[in-house]
């Protein structure tokens, strides 16, 4: 599975959506995932990709991880497995 | 002062998945308590217990629930369900805004912390699911409760080890009898039977490995248990008008503090719970016709509770009947009280008492009629319920038939 096919099927979960229902500009607050659905995210991302993400529910703006959509999400992922793999 | 009565009741424990299958095995002396089946069992001492059998979360309870229930949530969640279908009590507008949930629990979420230590320290983990915290706090079970029912009245969550759920109880019964609040939902859920659970109580060396005989004069320590008891106490003019059945009335209660050692009881303490919930309930020593016991099958629990019970009651303790259920499901601690309240309804409802189970040799220190190993028909119109913990803490009820 690719990156985005992982983080995709990662959000439909916590969307409780279908996999297909979900595209890559789609924005976490639309799918109807809150608060705690995108800390649950954020740790479902850590445990597959095996990286950490800096991320702050009392900040979500301070992190440059930026959380805002599905692509976004993708690139972070991939910015940090440069960085930390 | 309000009446106040008891409308509904549901438990989960090793007996049975809810309270006529529980009621069932008590009048039939069924023993719960087996083989503890459990992850690296074969590194306890202890591995006998009254584990709750064939109850499957997955299937319960969706998968986002299943991230936030511990397994008392999970237990408590299926006891309030029960109790709350039982009374018929449906919870909106002002009786919603009173009604709360008050429930007792030693340890909460147990085996999430055990989990998760085990995660990050036998796994060498760095990352925990983000929801442990309000997964294995001590309130998360009333929380639940509180959502899927509707309460916004007062709640919150008591832990006094061994009398935890009668702690509970009597603080519900209070807000109803002052009028505080029309209905509580209260009792108690435990659910320690994991590795570090049981080897907690393994170090304190008051544990049998065999079978728990309260009474008996070859008991050698208590065994745990777990599950959830939970009841609907409801003020009686509201239940009558209605129409609802009522199980029982709680009548009074008293809690005593001993105030002398962290782990060994005091008859003193014990005999003035005792005297303090006849007292508030304004019941005679005479009219008690069964005690259901704390009985945890400890050397020194069940002795210093018969000293107590003859020091309440006098001549009429050789009169009354007392009994300790905790040698059929165990010892649930801060749910132990709870599933106990059952037999107490069962003795006034039903006219059955259940037995003490496991009885072996008589205990010239334990003289009284423990009503061993079969359970007896009697009409019994008031009962107390004794729960005496660790650290001196006791809380005893006081009930009448209704």
């Amino acid at each position: 599975m690719s990156i985005k096919d992982k983080v995709i099927a990662i959000i439909a979960e916590q969307a409780v959506l279908e996999p297909s229902d979900i595209s890559v500009d789609s924005s976490l607050e639309e799918l109807g995932i809150d608060s705690l659905g995108l800390v649950e995210s954020i740790f479902s991302i850590e445990e597959e990709f095996d990286i950490t993400v800096p991320f702050n529910a009392n900040e979500p703006q301070a992190s440059d991880f930026d959380i805002s959509t599905v692509a976004s999400i993708i690139s972070g992922i991939e910015r940090l497995q440069a960085e930390q793999g | 002062m309000k009446r106040v009565v008891i409308t509904g009741a549901g438990t989960i424990n090793a007996l049975g998945h809810d309270v006529p299958s529980t009621l069932t095995a008590m009048r039939e002396g069924v023993c719960g308590i087996g083989p503890l089946e459990l992850r690296d069992v074969e590194r306890l001492s202890i591995q006998i217990g009254g584990q709750v059998c064939g109850f499957e979360a997955e299937g319960r309870y969706n998968r986002q629930q299943m991230t936030l229930y511990d397994r008392f949530t999970q237990f408590t969640l299926a006891a309030a369900k029960e109790a709350i279908d039982q009374s018929g009590i449906i919870f909106s507008g002002e009786l919603a805004a009173k009604s709360g949930v008050v429930l007792g629990t030693a340890g909460g979420g147990v085996s999430t912390w055990d989990d998760n230590y085990r995660s990050v320290y036998e796994d060498g983990k760095n990352r925990v699911h983000p929801f442990v915290v309000p997964k294995l706090m001590n309130n998360a079970a009333a929380s639940h409760v509180s959502m899927e029912h509707n309460l916004k009245g007062p709640s919150f969550t008591v832990s006094t080890a061994c009398a935890s759920s009668n702690h509970a109880m009597a603080q519900a019964f209070s807000m109803v009898r002052s009028g505080m609040a029309p209905a509580m939902i209260t009792g108690g859920s435990e659910s320690m039977l994991c590795f570090g659970g049981v080897k907690a109580w393994e170090g304190l060396r008051v544990m049998s490995r065999d079978a728990c005989r309260p009474f008996s004069a070859n008991r050698n320590g208590m065994v745990q248990g777990e599950g959830a008891g939970v009841f609907v106490f409801e003020e009686y003019e509201h239940a009558r008008a209605r129409g609802a059945q009522i199980l029982c009335e709680v009548a009074g209660f008293a809690m005593s503090s001993d105030a002398s050692d962290i782990v060994m009881p005091s008859k003193n303490g014990a005999s003035r719970a005792m005297a303090g919930a006849l007292s508030d309930a304004g019941i005679n020593r005479d009219e008690v016709g069964y005690i259901n016991a704390h009985g945890t099958g400890t050397a020194a629990n069940d002795k210093t509770e018969c000293a107590a019970v003859a020091d309440v009651f006098g001549p009429h303790a050789d009169k009354l009947m007392i009994s300790s259920t905790k040698s059929m499901h165990g010892h649930l601690i801060g749910g132990t009280g709870a599933v106990e309240l059952l037999a107490c309804i069962m003795a006034l409802r039903d006219g059955v008492i259940a037995p003490t189970i496991g009885y072996e040799e008589p205990d010239p220190e334990c003289a009284l009629d423990v009503v061993p190993n079969e359970a007896r028909e009697a009409k019994v119109k008031v009962a107390i319920s004794n729960a005496f913990a660790f650290g001196g803490m006791n809380a005893v009820l006081a009930l009448r038939a209704a």
